[in-house]
C-alpha cells in the first residue's frame, strides 16, 4: 500500500520547491511527481537503511562512535567544524554550541561558493526581495554569472522565467530577459538578450554600467569584450524597467575580483533604485546554505570563518576559513557535516584533512567519510528528519520526516558529542 | 519557596510607593504571605534595597529576518563587543545588534524578564520564532506587520469586513504573534513601486484603499478579536518635517478605539529651517493627553552608534540618501518589506540633536505614565543596554540639564526642556519601565508583583548615580530563579513565548488558500506554524 504525500520540500539547492508530491511504499520513495530531474534522483534513490558508524572503516556501536569522535575533540588543540549547508538548522545550532564549547573554529560551505557575496553585502549593502516579488512584479530580469538551467532547474519556471504573477499576467512576454556570462549556456539560450563576457573582466564591465547610470559616456568601442551600444541598451532599460532584479552567481564570486564584483553589481542596483525598483539575488546552491548564514549570525554575529580559539567569536574569511586553516596545517581534528572537502578542496587543504583525525556526520558515502577516523551515517533532512531550511531569499521552510527510519539525525549526533566532551 | 524580605517596594499596580513589603514566591508565582513557609526557604535580605517587578520592554527590535541581516551586514558593529563563554554560558558578539544568547544575557542583567520584538512579516516568523528559541532567560512575543498585506487590503477594499477579520485571526495563529503591527501603511506596498505615501486619504497603489482604512480597520479588528494588545503603529511619515500632523491626524482618526503608537519621538517633527526639523512634542502631548485609550512608547534617542531597521523601506532609502550609509532592502512577497541603514548620532549635528530633544520632551510632558513607555525603539535610536542612561536623564533634572547645554545650539532654540524641571520619581521609573507597558500589553502576570505574579524581581541598591544603579541591580529573580546577580547572569533557563490565539470562521481558510496559490511562492501547508509548537509557548487569552 502506498501513502501520497503532498508539499514536500526538497533541500538539494536554494529552490527549496516545496510544492512536491512523494508516494512512498514501505519505507522507500517509490514515485515523485513535480520536482527537476536532480530533486527526483535525490528523493528517488534515497536508501534510509541503517547503518552503523565505523571507526577506521570497521563497524561499531553508537555508544563506541560518540566516544572516539569526543575524544578526537577533546585532543585536539585547534579542531574545525566545516560543511552545515545541507543539514537542518537544528543540526547547524547544535554544530555552533560545540564549536563554541570547543573553541573551534567552523565554517561553512558559503566560503567556497557565496562567501565573497557576504563580504560584498558588509561593504556596500545589497537590495533584496523575496522570490515572490520577482514573479509578481519584475520585467528586467539579469542572470549574472550563474547557470540556472543546470544549477537551479525550476528556477525559471517558479520565478523568474515563465510563471505569470499579479502583474506579469502574461508570463514569459512580460519579461525582459539578459544573461551574462563568458560562454553562451543553457540559460542564455533562453533569454532575449545575451551579454558575452570576456573571461575576468566582469568588473569592468560593472564599472561601466554604473558609470553609464550616472550619465557619463563611455569612449571606448567595447568594454570587457561587450559592445558600449549594448551596455548602454541595458543602461537604458534598467533605469526605464518598473522592477528590475538581478541574479548572480560564481561567475563572479569565484573569478578574478570575487567580493570586488559583487559588490560593483550590489552598488549598481542599489544606485538602479534611484531610477526604478531593483533588487539582487545571489543563487545559494546548497539547500540549505542560507540558513547556515542565518544559525552562524544569530549566534556570533557573522555568517561563516569564524574562530571561537579567544573564547569569543572571532570573523576572519581568508584566515577561519576551512580551506585556509587546513592549507596551512592549523586544524589539528576535523568535523565535517554533510559535505565532502576531500572531493572538492583545493589538493593541499584536502592533504592536510587526510593527516588529521577527522569525524563525518553524512547520510551519505562521501570521499571525506572514506578518509575519516569516525563516520556516523546520519538521516538526510526531508527525507528521514525534520527540520528547517532557508531558501535563497532567506525564507524558511518546514522539513517533514517523510520515512521511518531507524538513523540518528545530525543534531542527536551532535547533541550526544556535545555531552561527551569534557 | 523563595522569600525577598523587608525591601522598599515599588509595585504601582498594587499602590506600593517604596513601602516595606515581603514578597513570598512559589513554583515560579507570587504568593500571599499567609502561604509562607521560611522552613527552608530561601531568604534575600532586601533591606534598604529597592525592589521592582522584572522590566517589560513594550518595542525593541531582538530577533528575526531583519534583526539577523543587520548582525550580518555590520561586522564593525560586534568587535569590541564581545563576550566569552563562560562555563555553560555562550559567547556572542554584537553593540547594537547582539547575538541571540548575548541578547537575553544583557537583558536579564539589566533587570528586564519580558521583552517584545516589534516585527515580523508573517512569511518569516517561523525565523524569527528559530531565534526566539536560542534567546535564553526573557519571556518573549512578537508583533505580527499587517499594514500593507494584500489580503487583508482586498478585503478592505471588497468591504469584506468580516473576512479581514477572520484572516488576522489567522494570520496571528499562524505566525504564532502576539499583536497586530502597522508600519507605514499603504505606504511600503508603494514603495515596491518606487512611490510611498504621505498623507491618510493617499491611495495605495493597485488596491483603491488608503492608510486611513488600513488603519480603522486594523484597530477595529483588534477590539473585536479581544486582543491583549492593541494594534502596535507606526504612522505615516516617520522621520520627516509632517509626521506630526500626520500623527496627530491619526490619533484623531483612531478616536474611541485603543492604539499603541510607537517610537513617537520619530513621529514628531515639523518643519524648521534649512532641513532641520522643529520637535513638535508639546503639541503632541497634547494629543497623548486628549484620547484616553491610546498609548505611546517614546524611542529615545541616545546619542552614540546605531542601526536603523524597520518595515518602512523607503524610509530606510532616503535615510541611505541622505548619510551615504550602506543600506540594505528587502521587498517580502504581498506583506511588508524593510530596510536597514547604520547611523551615529552626534549631539553636535542639529537634526541628531533635535531628535534626543523631542524624546526628553515627549517623556516629560506627556502627564500619566501609564500612558508613555521607556524605549530607544531598540536599535533604531538606540541600544537597550541605554535604558539606565535614559533612566538618568529621566530622574535627574542637573544630568538633563548638563546634556542639553551640550547640544548642538540650533536644537536648543525655542525648546521647552529647560523650562521642565519634572524629575521621575522611582514609581514613576516602575510604572513606564514595567507596570505600564505590561498593561498595555495585556500581560496580567507581568509588571507587578501581587498575588499571582510571575515572580520576575529586579533588586536594586540605591545610589545618586541613577545609570549605575539601574545598570547592575543586586539580583535579579526570573520565574523564582535567581538568573543574575550584581549584573551578571548566574544562570540562563530557557524563557518562554507568547502569543495569541483568537478564533475565526475556518471557511476562510479557503479563499486564504486561493490567495496563496495565486500569489505566494511557498505552499499554503508549509506557511502555517498553526500545527507546530515552538519550545517553551504559552497561549494568553483573548478578551
Amino acid at each position: 500500500m502506498s501513502t501520497t504525500i503532498e508539499h514536500v520540500a526538497c533541500t538539494f539547492c536554494g529552490c527549496v520547491c516545496d510544492d512536491i508530491v512523494v508516494e512512498i511504499e514501505g519505507s522507500r520513495i517509490a514515485g515523485v511527481r513535480r520536482a527537476c530531474a536532480v530533486g527526483r534522483g535525490v528523493l528517488d534513490e534515497y536508501d534510509p537503511e541503517v547503518r552503523r558508524p565505523t571507526l577506521r572503516g570497521r563497524e561499531v556501536e553508537w555508544e563506541a562512535a560518540i566516544e572516539a569522535a569526543a575524544s578526537i575533540l577533546d585532543r585536539a588543540d585547534s579542531p574545525l567544524i566545516y560543511g552545515l549547508s545541507s543539514s537542518a538548522v537544528e543540526a547547524q545550532r547544535k554544530a555552533v554550541e560545540l564549536a563554541d564549547r570547543l573553541g573551534a573554529v567552523i565554517d561553512t560551505t558559503s566560503s567556497v561558493c557565496h562567501g565573497p557575496t557576504g563580504l560584498a553585502m558588509q561593504a556596500v549593502g545589497e537590495a533584496t526581495c523575496t522570490l515572490g516579488e520577482v514573479r509578481d512584479r519584475a520585467d528586467l530580469i539579469v542572470f549574472w554569472g550563474c547557470n540556472p538551467a543546470a544549477s537551479h532547474p525550476r528556477h525559471f519556471g517558479r520565478f523568474s522565467l515563465t510563471p505569470k504573477g499579479t502583474h506579469t499576467p502574461n508570463g514569459r512576454k512580460d519579461r525582459t530577459v539578459f544573461v551574462v556570462d563568458v560562454r553562451p549556456t543553457g540559460s542564455s539560450k533562453q533569454a532575449d538578450h545575451f551579454l558575452q563576457v570576456d573571461v575576468g573582466a566582469d568588473y569592468e564591465v560593472l564599472t561601466a554600467l554604473r558609470s553609464l547610470v550616472k550619465g557619463n559616456d563611455l569612449a571606448h568601442g567595447s568594454i570587457g569584450g561587450i559592445p558600449v551600444s549594448q551596455l548602454k541598451d541595458l543602461v537604458e532599460r534598467m533605469k526605464a524597467c518598473r522592477y528590475g532584479v538581478v541574479f548572480m552567481g560564481m561567475g563572479l564570486t569565484m573569478s578574478r575580483g570575487r567580493h570586488l564584483n559583487v559588490g560593483e553589481l550590489f552598488s549598481l542596483v542599489t544606485e538602479l533604485n534611484d531610477y526604478a525598483r531593483f533588487s539582487v539575488i545571489p543563487m545559494r546552491g546548497h539547500g540549505n546554505v542560507a540558513g547556515a548564514d542565518q544559525v552562524l549570525t544569530w549566534s556570533t554575529g557573522y555568517p561563516f570563518a569564524v574562530s571561537f580559539a579567544r573564547g569569543y567569536p572571532q570573523y576572519g574569511p581568508g584566515e577561519f576559513t576551512a580551506v585556509d586553516v587546513l592549507a596551512r596545517g592549523e586544524a589539528d581534528a576535523a568535523l565535517i557535516i554533510a559535505s565532502d572537502p576531500a572531493a572538492h578542496f583545493p589538493r593541499r587543504a584536502a592533504e592536510h584533512l587526510e593527516r588529521i583525525p577527522t569525524i563525518v556526520l553524512d547520510p551519505s558515502e562521501s570521499l571525506t567519510a572514506g578518509i575519516a577516523q569516525v563516520v556516523f551515517p546520519t538521516a538526510s533532512y526531508g527525507l528521514d528528519a525534520a527540520g528547517t531550511a532557508y531558501r535563497m531569499d532567506n525564507v524558511p521552510i518546514p522539513l517533514r520526516r517523510l520515512l521511518t527510519s531507524g538513523r540518528p539525525t545530525d543534531e542527536e549526533v551532535l547533541d550526544r558529542i556535545i555531552e561527551a566532551v569534557k | 519557596m523563595l522569600g525577598v524580605l523587608g525591601g522598599r517596594v515599588y509595585d504601582p499596580r498594587n499602590g506600593s510607593d517604596g513601602e516595606t513589603r515581603d514578597i513570598w514566591v512559589k513554583d515560579g508565582r507570587v504568593v500571599s504571605p499567609e502561604e509562607a513557609d521560611r522552613q527552608g526557604a530561601e531568604i534575600v535580605d532586601a533591606t534598604g534595597l529597592v525592589v521592582m517587578p522584572g522590566g517589560v520592554d513594550i518595542h525593541s527590535h531582538i530577533v528575526g529576518a531583519k534583526v539577523n541581516a543587520a548582525r550580518k551586514f555590520r561586522p564593525e558593529d560586534h568587535r569590541g563587543a564581545e563576550r566569552a563563554r563562560a562555563g555553560a554560558f555562550r559567547s556572542g558578539s554584537g553593540h547594537t545588534v547582539p547575538s541571540t544568547h548575548l541578547t537575553g544575557y544583557l537583558y536579564a542583567e539589566m533587570g528586564y524578564t519580558t521583552v517584545m520584538e516589534a516585527a515580523t512579516a508573517p512569511l518569516v516568523a517561523r525565523h524569527a520564532h528559530e531565534e526566539m528559541a536560542d534567546v535564553p532567560i526573557i519571556d518573549k512575543a512578537t508583533f505580527i506587520t499587517m499594514g500593507n498585506n494584500h489580503f487583508l487590503m482586498k478585503c478592505i477594499r471588497d468591504g469584506r469586513h468580516e473576512m479581514a477579520r477572520d484572516y488576522v485571526a489567522w494570520l496571528l495563529r499562524a505566525s504564532k504573534g502576539y499583536a497586530i503591527k502597522i508600519v507605514n501603511p499603504g505606504g511600503v506596498e508603494n514603495w515596491k513601486w518606487g512611490s510611498n505615501v504621505g498623507e491618510l486619504d493617499d491611495e495605495v497603489i493597485g488596491f483603491g484603499v488608503t492608510p486611513r482604512q488600513i488603519l480603522e480597520t486594523l484597530a477595529q479588528i483588534s477590539g473585536e478579536l479581544g486582543l491583549p494588545h492593541p494594534p502596535h503603529i507606526h504612522g505615516i511619515n516617520l522621520g520627516r518635517s509632517s509626521s506630526a500632523r500626520t500623527s496627530i491626524e491619526t490619533m484623531a482618526a483612531l478616536d474611541g478605539l485603543r492604539a499603541h503608537f510607537c517610537h513617537i519621538q520619530f513621529l514628531s517633527y515639523g518643519k524648521g529651517k534649512g532641513g532641520v526639523h522643529t520637535s513638535e512634542a508639546v503639541a503632541i502631548a497634547e494629543a497623548v493627553n486628549a484620547h484616553p485609550d491610546l498609548t505611546v512608547d517614546v524611542g529615545q534617542l541616545v546619542f552614540g552608534s546605531a542601526t536603523t531597521m524597520t518595515s518602512d523601506g523607503p524610509l530606510q532609502h532616503s535615510l541611505h540618501r541622505t548619510t551615504g550609509s550602506k543600506w540594505m532592502n528587502v521587498d517580502v512577497e504581498g506583506e511588508t518589506g524593510g530596510g536597514i541603514v547604520p547611523v551615529f548620532y552626534k549631539r553636535t549635528n542639529p537634526i541628531n540633536a533635535v531628535m534626543w530633544r523631542t524624546g526628553m520632551e515627549l517623556f516629560l510632558l506627556i502627564k500619566d505614565p501609564w500612558k508613555v513607555f521607556l524605549t530607544t525603539d531598540h536599535p533604531n535610536a538606540g541600544c537597550f543596554t541605554s535604558y539606565p542612561h535614559v533612566i538618568k536623564l529621566l530622574m535627574d533634572r542637573d544630568y538633563r540639564a548638563e546634556v542639553f547645554e551640550g547640544i548642538h545650539a540650533r536644537a536648543r532654540e525655542g525648546s521647552v526642556l529647560h523650562d521642565l524641571e519634572r524629575e521621575y520619581s522611582l514609581y514613576e521609573i516602575a510604572v513606564i519601565t514595567r507596570a505600564g507597558p505590561a498593561r498595555a500589553l495585556g500581560l496580567k502576570n507581568k509588571g507587578h508583583l501581587g498575588v499571582g505574579a510571575d515572580a520576575d524581581i529586579a533588586i536594586y541598591q540605591e545610589m545618586d548615580d541613577k545609570a549605575e544603579m539601574f545598570a547592575r541591580p543586586r539580583y535579579v529573580f526570573k520565574g523564582g530563579t535567581l538568573v543574575a546577580r550584581d549584573g551578571t547572569v548566574v544562570a540562563d533557563p530557557p524563557g518562554r513565548t507568547f502569543y495569541v490565539a483568537p478564533s475565526y470562521d475556518p471557511g476562510v481558510e479557503k479563499d486564504i488558500r486561493r490567495h496563496f496559490e495565486a500569489t505566494y511562492t511557498v505552499s499554503f501547508e508549509n506557511y502555517s506554524m498553526l500545527s507546530q509548537p515552538v519550545t517553551h509557548e504559552e497561549v494568553i487569552a483573548c478578551g
